[in-house]
């Protein structure tokens, strides 16, 4: 039954391959991305093997709790659990638990992420090859790490399963997510920080995780190889019986999820609350302008990068208080002016087949672009223009102003003339509707790359302009070239985000039903 | 493949026109290997009730979206009222309501957004849409549920919705793919009720559905699809030829296999 579960996950991810040659390329990338990674810490792993004991026992307990962290905690914030072995489409196929378990444990190791754990928890070994008690004590480490790291991820996953079946909670935790993920970098830097401050600190803190269920297990290795016998027998038991205390788990929620369909509730809501629709004109373009601008509310896929775009500035204060150079927030304006225009670039893609409602009421293509572009505009522009100019209250060159405003308005005309130009022509690979913000539908990601990649570097040399106006400033000193770039962002974005909507929509008049049947690929 | 029969029908009604309300002509798509639709030609005379009924896989919803615009045939084209749907899309989309099946809905509106973006797309009167939106939702019994996100709808709410989206531009052909599947059994009669009257009044409508009695009972003419093919097409009285058109169909399409074997299957 177990080799059954195992040759069920394989045959589907074979299947999945067959759908089209990009998702063989997607999962190519995918796996010599992993396999760069791993390659790089199992090389590093095994040259550990001459370093100082307490150093090696410091990387490897340390990243080993660092894996365990990684299993319990991507899954849910990218809700992308690998669901093609769900548990609950084996409720009526009555396997035994203790096979299901199994099986189920077993085939969360098929994958990119399993696999490269594996290979590099099975490195550690090589660190640890300083004598048979040392060899031995690590495979078991290694064993036992991954299977409590694949049996925690069940955990969580099955736990969160009810929760993540409501909408609403989905909706929220995607955005809820998105914060702490726009600060791991600056923390990261922190950590750093306090963390060369203090040498032993890390060892310190590798010590105390050892003796938790996140690193026990890892740490067997260096306790048999320092001949700390006693210790390491403790260890071991801590890691069994936090396996064992997992998977107990796992049997208990897995047999409540059994019995337990997913439910949804929902309250039933009375006509009359039109919205953003009783607002804008009554026109094609009006309503389109009015549904983009909804789902800019609405849908978790859109409003996750308007959480982002406040954090923005935030961001780069944190930086600049940090060197002290505050010139680097004059770049807020520009950069949120690209992510908000190049924010419609998949817009299409987004829709995914619901596209296909335009394409019946024959709505023309003009009407679509501007009324996406004009949506998105609707919040874009006052967000540039407080961005741009806010940061000179804090910087006080305010000689910069004109060409950096001139700078940001260029740029967003320019991108949303941009993306309105490919979102007619390119799908790419985006979360599909009801989907989390960070659920990437696999394969498709090269075309993803070349189309995402090709456009910015389009839309670089389209904004070339203004870019060469901004240096001329910087190399001149004189405001001449300011001042035209005030004049000239505007203009030549404005002529170009028309040409792009023209453009566009004469793309998709000619070849909507073939951009359907693209979408209709990622259904 | 059996000659399309476009007679006039005398049932039809006073509106009959000569030209048909959409006119196939040997309309072929093939995805990759496979020929999905092989050669077919229909005339579906204008104030008819049609039915296209088919085994699954027969090609009835890729026959329906290259007829409507959503899916470029390789081969064929189709007249919709005489404007051609390949020549002069826009102009061809203003005649029809389409319900298509397996797409997507812009599910993060409200049933009463949904529909009334459907007829602000076709540049609708802001007014007019209004009223045939509440209208709509009180026929097809959503009014209680108008605000209610179509994501949380169920399946038959959301078919519904679907429905109301097709209908709101008031078009003259409806080419509904599957439309009563998973819809419950009193919203089935009131949606066939307003099917009826409407073709009464002249226009045309075109049902792809694998339940044949409903077929028998609600259509006047029929066409039979199996493996990209036309199998017959007509009236129903003449495609099914005295028997019932569950027989007929079977008949046609062949592949029912003999109840023989699995006999195990009454040992227990």
């Amino acid at each position: 039954m177990v080799a059954h579960l195992l040759r069920l996950k394989i045959t589907l991810l074979r299947n999945s391959l067959r759908r089209s040659p990009w998702q063989l390329l997607g999962l190519i990338i995918g796996g010599l991305y992993a396999v760069g990674i791993a390659g790089f810490f199992g090389v590093a792993l095994v040259l550990l093997r001459t370093a100082e004991l307490e150093l090696a026992q410091t990387v490897v307990v340390l990243g080993g709790s660092a894996a365990f962290l990684g299993w319990a905690i991507v899954p849910v914030v990218a809700s992308s659990a690998d669901m093609t072995l769900d548990p609950a489409r084996f409720t009526t196929a009555a396997v035994p638990m203790p096979q299901l378990l199994a099986g189920l444990a077993l085939g969360g190791l098929i994958g990119i992420p399993g696999i490269a754990t594996a290979l590099v928890a099975l490195a550690t070994v090589g660190t640890w090859g300083r004598g048979i008690p040392a060899v031995l004590a690590a495979i078991l480490g290694a064993v036992l790490g991954v299977m409590t790291c694949v049996v925690l991820s069940k955990v969580v996953t099955t736990a969160t399963a009810g929760l993540a079946s409501s909408r609403r909670f989905k909706d929220v935790s995607a955005l809820a997510f998105m914060v702490p993920l726009m600060f791991m970098g600056p923390l990261a830097a922190f950590v750093a920080q306090g963390a060369s401050g203090s040498a032993g600190f890390l060892a310190d803190l590798a010590r105390v995780l050892a003796w938790t269920p996140a690193g026990a297990a890892w740490s067997l290795g260096g306790d048999a190889a320092a001949g700390n016998y006693g210790p390491a027998v403790l260890k071991l038991l801590i890691a069994l019986a936090t396996l064992a205390g997992l998977a107990w788990c796992w049997k208990a929620l897995l047999q409540r999820a059994l019995v337990t369909p997913p439910y949804t509730a929902g309250g039933k809501k009375r006509a009359g609350r039109m919205g953003l629709f009783g607002v804008m004109p009554a026109t094609p373009t009006g309503a389109i302008a009015a549904r983009a601008l909804t789902y800019w509310l609405r849908d978790p896929r859109y409003s996750g990068s308007l959480v982002v775009i406040p954090l923005l500035p935030v961001l780069l204060f944190f930086q600049a208080s940090q060197t002290g150079d505050y010139g680097v927030l004059a770049i807020t304006g520009p950069l949120a002016a690209f992510l908000l225009a190049w924010s419609i670039s998949a817009d299409v893609s987004y829709d995914n087949t619901a596209f296909a409602l335009h394409l019946s009421s024959g709505v023309r293509g003009v009407h679509d672009r501007l009324g996406r572009a004009l949506a998105c505009l609707a919040f874009a522009l006052p967000i540039v223009l407080v961005f741009s100019i806010g940061p000179f209250f804090f910087t006080g060159d305010w000689e910069w102003l004109p060409s950096l405003l001139g700078l940001s308005l260029g740029v967003l005309f320019t991108g949303l003339g941009l993306a309105s130009v490919i979102s007619a022509r390119y799908t790419v690979a985006v979360p599909l509707p009801g989907d989390s913000p960070f659920k990437k539908p696999p394969g498709n990601v090269a075309q993803t790359m070349a189309v995402q990649f090709g456009g910015m570097g389009v839309l670089l040399v389209l904004v070339l302009p203004e870019v060469v106006l901004f240096v001329a400033q910087s190399v001149t000193g004189s405001m001449v070239p300011g001042w035209i770039n005030l004049v000239l962002g505007p203009v030549l974005g404005l002529a170009l985000f028309v040409a792009g909507v023209r453009l566009g929509g004469k793309w998709l008049d000619a070849r909507g039903p073939e951009l359907l049947a693209q979408l209709a690929v990622n259904r | 493949m059996t000659e399309p029969q476009p007679g006039p029908d005398p049932s039809a009604g006073p509106q009959q026109h000569p030209v048909p309300a959409l006119a196939i002509r040997g309309l072929a798509k093939r995805f990759g290997g496979k020929i999905a639709v092989d050669g077919i030609s229909l005339d579906v005379p204008a104030g008819s009730f049609y039915g296209i009924v088919g085994p699954n896989g027969a090609g009835k919803t890729t026959t329906l979206s290259m007829a409507t615009g959503l899916l470029r045939p390789d081969f064929g084209t189709a007249l919709v009222h005489g404007v051609d749907v390949w020549a002069r899309p826009l102009e061809a989309k203003k005649l029809m309501g389409i319900l298509t099946d397996g797409v997507r809905l812009f599910d993060r509106l409200t049933g009463e957004q949904l529909v009334s973006y459907a007829g602000l797309l076709r540049g609708m009167d802001k007014d007019v849409v209004s009223a045939r939106v509440a209208e709509l939702l009180a026929a097809l019994d959503l009014s209680a549920d108008a605000g209610t996100l179509v994501v949380d709808y169920s399946a038959g709410m959301t078919k519904k919705i679907a429905l109301a989206s097709a209908l709101i531009h008031a078009p003259r052909l409806l080419v509904l793919d599957e439309p009563f599947e998973s819809v419950d059994p009193v919203s089935a009669a009131n949606i066939r009720d307003i099917l009826d009257r409407y073709v009464e009044s002249g226009g045309t409508v075109i049902v792809s559905s694998h339940v044949m009695d409903l077929v028998q009972r609600m259509c006047d003419h029929v066409a039979v699809v199996a493996a990209g093919r036309v199998l017959a097409a007509g009236t129903v009285e003449e495609v099914r030829a005295g028997a019932s058109l569950e027989d007929r169909f079977v008949q046609l399409v062949g592949g029912r296999s003999q109840t023989e074997g699995l006999e195990w299957l009454r040992t227990f």
